[in-house]
C-alpha cells in the first residue's frame, strides 16, 4: 500500500466569471521512502493538488476526490483536528517563496519550537536543543545566534533553509516541496535541492518535488508525473521518461531543453496553457500538438496502459512515433 | 530605532511650535478687545483697563506677547482664567484625570469589543456573522453620538431606571479624591457601594464616547485580518497543523495589528472630540465639558489653554504610538 | 452638427461611466444608499410642497402631542408636535434642506481649497510643500471638532461660520490625499510626455495631473460630506451652529434635551433623521471606493 494514494482529486475555484477548474481527476501514490517529481508549467495545477492534500488552499477552493489516503488515514472522511495531527507531523511542505513563508513578527526559534510543540512532547529544553539540531542539519552556521533572529535578518537560501527544518522538525514520512529553489539565486538552487536529497537520504522519508524544471528532475527524482492543464497526462519512472517519453506534451518538453537540442533553433511548444475559457472540448493538449487531429479535438482521451506511461492521449508515442488507433487498443 | 526616535521627534518640535503658535493667536483673533470682552457688560474704569491690559500683557508688542506665552508654557502656566482667576494649569489637571478615567474606559470597551469582532468578521468573510457585524460597525461609524446618549438615557435610565442621567457617583458619597480616578478613589473610601456607584455612572458616557471608535477598530480589524489571512506565513502556519485559533490568533492577528495600532492612536482624537459633546451631555466634570462652558461663558484664557493642551495631548499620544509600532513591528525596531 | 453625446471622448466617458456604475451595482449597500440618498434630496427639494405645516408655525393647543400611532397623537401631526407646538414631520422635512446645504458647501470649500493646495505642494516640492504639509499637520494636530468648535468661538455661532469651520477642519485631508496622488502620478510617462510636448504648468496641473489622482477624491468628498452633516448637527447641538428656531437637526436636538425623559419623539426622529442620512451617505461611499479603487478594497 502507498504511502500516500490520491485518487480523481478534482479542485475548483470559484472566480468572478464563474467556476475555474484548477485540477482535474488526478491520481497521485507515493510510496514510503519514493522521490517523486510533479512536472509542469505554471497553470497546470500542480501546486494546487499538493495544497489541496494538505487542505491548505483558501476558502474559494473546492476539493473533491475518491480518496486522499495518506499511511492508513483518508483526509476526505477524517475529522479536521485528526488531519491537524497528521498535517505538520507525518506530512509536511515548504513552498516557492521562502521569504514571505516565515512570519515576520516572531523569531526563528519561536517558529521552529511551535513546530515541535504542536505534535511531540517536549519540554522547553529538550525544543531548545533540538530546534538547534535541527539548524545544524540544514547546515546554518551558528545555529544558537540564529533562533533569536527574525525572518527579515535572513536571506531567501538561509529562510528556505529555516523552512526545511520546521518541516521536517517531526521526522515527517512525506516532505513536499513545492517549487522550493525558483524564488532563489541559480548557486543556492543547487545547495537546497542537495540538502533535500541529502535529507531524504538519510531519513529515509518519501519527497515529493514540485517543479517546472527538467534538470531538476533528471537530477533528483526516481519517478516523474508530468501535469497539463490539471490533469497528469504522464507518469514514468526518470530514466524511462528521458528515453521514451510516451506523451506528445512531455516528448515537446524534453524536445526544449537546450542539453537535448539537435537543431540550431531551439523548439518550443506553440501556444500556452489553456485558461479558464479556452478550455479544449477533446484532448487539453491538442491545440498545441504537432501530432493532433480530428479525433483529439472532439473526444476527450483515455488513461492508457503503465507500459505507455498512463499517456493520456488518443496516439501516445512510441521512440518519438504516434500509435495508431488499432495497435494502442491491444 | 533611535535613528526612527530622532526623525519621529524631528517633526514632533515643528508641529509643537505651530499648535503654540494657533492657540497663541486664539485671543488675538477674536472680534474685539479681549479685556472688554472679559468684562462682560458691566464695563470698566480706564485704571482698571490699564492694569488688566498689564497683567495680561496685552500691551507688549505682539512677537513679544509670543515669547513670554512660549516661557510660560515651558514653566506649566497658561496664564490665569478670566472667570475664576485661577490658573488655567491648575484648572486643566483639576478636571483632566475624570476625562482620562473615561476616555481609558471607551478606549477598553472598544478595542474589548472590536478586535474579537473584526477578527470573528474576516475569518467568517461574506457569511452571515461578517455581514452582521460589518453593519453594525456602518451604523457606529455613523452615529451622531450625541443623540446615541439621549437614546440610551431614555432607554436605560428613563424606561429601565437602571442607570444614573449625570455626574460621576452619587451625591451620598463624599471621600478624598486624591487619584482624580472616581474607580480608584471610590475604591479606596471603603465605603460601602460607593465603586458601584461610580461604575454606574460610567456605563453609559463609556458606551457613548467608545461607540465610534469600536467601529472604527472593528473595521481595520478586518479589513486587516484579510489582507493577512492571505499571505505565505499564514499558509505555513496551517501546514505545522495548527490549530485555527493558534494560525489566527497568533500568526495572523500579530501581524494584523500593526495597522490596527495606528488606528488606535488617531483615535485618541476622536476621543477627545467625543468627549466634548459625551461630558456636556452626561454632566461629566471633565475638560470637554469646561472647554465647552469656557466658550459658553468666554473663559478665553480657559479655552485657549484647553486647545493647546488637548492638540500636545493627542500629539504625545500619537508620538508615543508610534514608538510602539517601532517595538510591536521587528522590521522597524532592528534597523 | 453631430450631437456632443456622439463625439468619442463622450463615448469613452460613458463607457468608463458604465464600468463604474457596472462595480458600484455589485454593491447592494451602497445601491441602498443611493436610493435613500436619493429620497432625501426629494424630500429637501419638495419641503414646501410637502411638508403638512409650515416649520415654524406653533400650535399652541397641542404642546408635545405623541406622534399619530400612539394614544394622544392625530393624523394632523404625524409625528407629533415639539414643545412649543411645531409639526415635527414638516420641521424635519425641511431640516434636510439645511443638511444637504451644509454637505455641498462643506464638500465644495474643502475639497476646491484642499485639492489646489495639495497640487500645488505637489507640484512646488521643496520649502513651499514642506511648509503647506507642516501647516496641514498642525491643523490635524487639533481634535476636528474641538477646532471646529473654536473656530466658531472666533467667528460667531452661525451656521454659516459653523460649515467654514468645518471645511478649514476637513481641509487638510484633501490636501495630504491630492499631494499623495501627484506625487504618484508625476513621474508616470503620460506626465513627461505632456510636459515634453511643452504644456504649461497650470495645463499640467489641471488637465494632465488632476483628472487622475480624482479616485481617492471623490471618496474622500463622500466621506466628509457625512462628516460634514454629523459635526454641524454637533455644533448645533451644542448652541455653536444654526441658531433657533431653524429646523436644523442638531439644533432641534438641543432645543428637546430637556424633554428627553417625558417626551421621546422630540429626541428620536431628529436623530433618526441624521443617522440613516449620514448612513445612506457611508453606505454609498464604500460602494464607491469599491467601484473607483479596486486597490483599497473594502474595510
Amino acid at each position: 500500500m502507498p504511502l500516500l494514494d490520491v485518487r480523481n482529486l478534482c479542485v475548483e475555484f470559484k472566480t468572478a466569471d464563474g467556476l475555474f477548474k484548477a485540477v482535474d481527476g488526478v491520481d497521485v501514490q507515493v510510496d514510503v521512502g519514493d522521490v517523486l517529481a510533479i512536472v509542469g508549467e505554471s497553470g497546470s495545477g500542480k501546486s494546487v493538488s499538493m495544497l489541496a492534500v494538505m487542505g491548505l488552499l483558501p476558502w474559494t477552493a473546492n476539493v473533491t476526490a475518491d480518496a486522499i489516503v495518506f499511511d492508513g488515514v483518508d483526509f476526505t472522511t477524517a475529522g479536521a483536528k485528526q488531519r491537524r495531527s497528521i498535517i505538520g507531523r507525518d506530512v509536511s511542505m515548504i513552498f516557492q517563496e521562502p521569504m514571505t513563508s516565515l512570519n515576520p513578527c516572531f523569531t526563528v526559534g519561536f517558529q521552529i519550537g511551535e513546530a515541535l510543540k504542536t505534535h511531540l512532547a517536549l519540554s522547553r529544553s529538550e525544543r531548545r536543543k533540538r530546534s538547534i539540531e535541527l539548524l545544524e542539519q540544514v547546515g546554518l552556521p551558528e545555529p544558537e545566534r540564529r533562533l533569536r533572529a527574525f525572518p527579515h535578518q535572513l536571506s531567501g537560501g538561509m529562510s528556505q533553509r529555516v523552512m526545511i527544518a520546521m518541516a521536517i522538525a517531526c521526522k515527517p514520512k512525506l516532505l513536499i516541496a513545492d517549487e522550493p529553489t525558483t524564488a532563489l539565486d541559480v548557486t543556492i538552487q543547487a545547495q537546497i535541492l542537495e540538502l533535500l536529497l541529502e535529507l531524504q537520504n538519510d531519513t529515509g522519508m518519501a519527497l515529493v518535488l514540485i517543479t517546472h524544471d527538467m534538470g531538476v528532475v533528471a537530477e533528483t527524482a526516481q519517478r516523474v508525473s508530468v501535469q497539463y492543464a490539471g490533469q497528469k497526462v504522464e507518469e514514468q519512472c526518470v530514466q524511462d521518461l528521458f528515453v521514451d517519453a510516451h506523451h506528445p506534451y512531455t516528448h515537446a518538453l524534453l524536445a526544449a531543453l537546450p542539453e537535448r537540442a539537435t537543431t540550431r533553433t531551439l523548439p518550443s511548444i506553440p501556444g500556452v496553457v489553456p485558461g479558464q475559457f479556452d478550455r479544449p472540448q477533446g484532448c487539453l493538449f491538442s491545440p498545441r500538438c504537432a501530432f493532433a487531429d480530428a479525433q483529439c479535438q472532439s473526444a476527450q482521451p483515455l488513461v492508457q496502459s503503465e507500459s505507455l506511461g498512463f499517456a493520456r492521449c488518443h496516439y501516445p508515442l512510441l521512440d518519438g512515433k504516434p500509435l495508431q488507433a488499432s495497435e494502442v487498443r491491444k | 530605532m533611535l535613528g526612527f526616535i530622532l526623525r519621529r521627534l524631528g517633526t514632533f518640535i515643528p508641529t509643537f511650535i505651530g499648535v503654540s503658535i494657533v492657540s497663541f493667536l486664539f485671543i488675538r483673533l477674536l472680534p474685539g478687545d479681549p479685556i472688554l470682552l472679559m468684562a462682560g457688560e458691566r464695563g470698566m474704569s480706564d485704571d482698571r483697563y490699564a492694569q488688566l491690559m498689564t497683567q495680561f500683557g496685552f500691551d507688549k508688542p505682539l512677537l513679544t506677547q509670543y515669547w513670554d506665552y512660549l516661557n510660560g508654557l515651558i514653566r506649566g502656566d497658561l496664564g490665569l482664567s478670566f472667570k475664576t482667576k485661577r490658573p488655567v494649569w491648575d484648572e486643566f489637571f483639576a478636571l483632566f484625570p475624570a476625562t482620562l478615567e473615561l476616555s481609558l474606559c471607551a478606549i477598553a470597551f472598544a478595542i474589548g469589543l472590536g478586535i474579537p469582532a473584526g477578527i470573528v468578521a474576516a475569518v467568517n468573510r461574506g457569511k452571515w456573522p461578517d455581514q452582521a457585524l460589518m453593519s453594525t460597525a456602518l451604523v457606529g461609524y455613523s452615529m451622531p453620538i450625541f443623540w446615541w446618549a439621549l437614546l440610551l438615557i431614555i432607554f436605560f435610565s428613563g424606561t429601565l431606571g437602571w442607570t444614573p442621567v449625570s455626574g460621576r457617583i452619587s451625591l451620598m458619597f463624599f471621600f478624598p479624591t486624591d487619584t482624580g480616578f472616581m474607580l480608584i478613589d471610590s475604591f479606596r473610601s471603603g465605603q460601602a457601594g460607593a465603586l458601584a456607584s461610580a461604575v454606574e455612572h460610567l456605563i453609559l458616557p463609556t458606551i457613548v464616547l467608545g461607540t465610534i471608535p469600536l467601529a472604527v477598530i472593528a473595521r481595520q480589524t478586518r479589513s486587516a485580518m484579510l489582507e493577512v489571512l492571505s499571505e505565505d506565513y499564514v499558509r505555513t502556519a496551517k501546514a505545522k497543523g495548527l490549530s485555527p485559533l493558534r494560525v489566527n490568533g497568533v500568526h495572523a492577528l500579530r501581524n494584523a495589528m500593526i495597522p490596527v495600532i495606528t488606528v488606535i492612536g488617531l483615535s485618541v482624537g476622536t476621543l477627545m472630540a467625543g468627549a466634548i459633546l459625551t461630558e456636556t451631555i452626561f454632566s461629566w466634570p471633565g475638560i470637554g465639558k469646561w472647554m465647552v462652558e469656557g466658550i459658553g461663558s468666554r473663559d478665553y484664557t480657559a479655552v485657549q489653554g484647553g486647545l493647546l493642551m488637548i492638540a500636545v495631548i493627542v500629539m504625545v499620544v500619537n508620538l508615543v504610538v508610534d514608538l510602539l509600532y517601532g517595538l510591536i513591528n521587528p522590521k522597524i525596531r532592528q534597523r | 452638427m453631430s450631437a456632443p453625446s456622439d463625439t468619442p471622448a463622450a463615448v469613452q466617458r460613458r463607457g468608463r461611466f458604465l464600468e463604474f456604475w457596472g462595480y458600484f451595482r455589485e454593491n447592494r449597500g451602497a445601491v441602498v444608499g443611493l436610493v435613500v440618498f436619493a429620497i432625501f434630496i426629494l424630500i429637501a427639494i419638495f419641503a414646501d410642497l410637502i411638508a403638512p405645516h409650515s416649520p415654524t408655525a406653533q400650535y399652541r393647543e397641542a404642546l408635545l402631542q405623541p406622534p399619530m400611532w400612539l394614544a394622544g397623537g392625530t393624523s394632523e401631526f404625524m409625528l407629533g408636535t415639539d414643545a412649543v407646538g411645531r409639526d415635527l414631520l414638516s420641521r424635519l422635512m425641511h431640516g434636510a434642506r439645511y443638511s444637504f446645504f451644509i454637505g455641498v458647501i462643506v464638500v465644495v470649500i474643502s475639497a476646491g481649497s484642499g485639492v489646489i493646495i495639495g497640487l500645488v505642494a505637489g507640484f512646488a516640492r521643496g520649502w513651499l510643500d514642506t511648509m503647506i504639509m507642516r501647516v496641514m499637520d498642525i491643523l490635524l494636530a487639533f481634535p476636528s471638532l474641538l477646532l471646529a468648535l473654536v473656530l466658531v468661538a472666533i467667528l460667531g455661532p452661525s451656521l454659516v461660520n459653523a460649515m467654514i469651520a468645518i471645511a478649514v477642519v476637513l481641509q487638510p485631508h484633501y490636501v495630504r490625499l491630492t499631494r499623495a496622488a501627484v506625487l504618484q502620478e508625476l513621474p508616470k510617462d503620460y506626465v513627461t510626455s505632456a510636459r515634453v510636448v511643452g504644456a504649461s504648468r497650470i495645463r499640467l496641473m489641471f488637465v494632465t495631473v488632476l483628472p487622475n489622482c480624482l479616485a481617492p477624491i471623490i471618496v474622500q468628498a463622500a466621506l466628509s460630506f457625512s462628516t460634514a452633516i454629523l459635526d454641524a448637527a454637533a455644533l448645533g447641538f451644542l448652541g455653536l451652529g444654526a441658531q433657533p428656531p431653524t429646523p436644523e437637526w442638531g439644533t432641534m436636538l438641543a432645543d428637546s434635551r430637556e424633554f428627553v425623559l417625558r417626551a421621546w419623539w422630540v429626541v428620536t426622529f431628529p436623530g433618526l433623521a441624521i443617522l440613516i442620512n449620514v448612513l445612506a451617505i457611508n453606505l454609498m461611499g464604500d460602494g464607491l471606493r469599491d467601484a473607483l479603487d479596486p486597490k483599497l478594497k473594502r474595510s
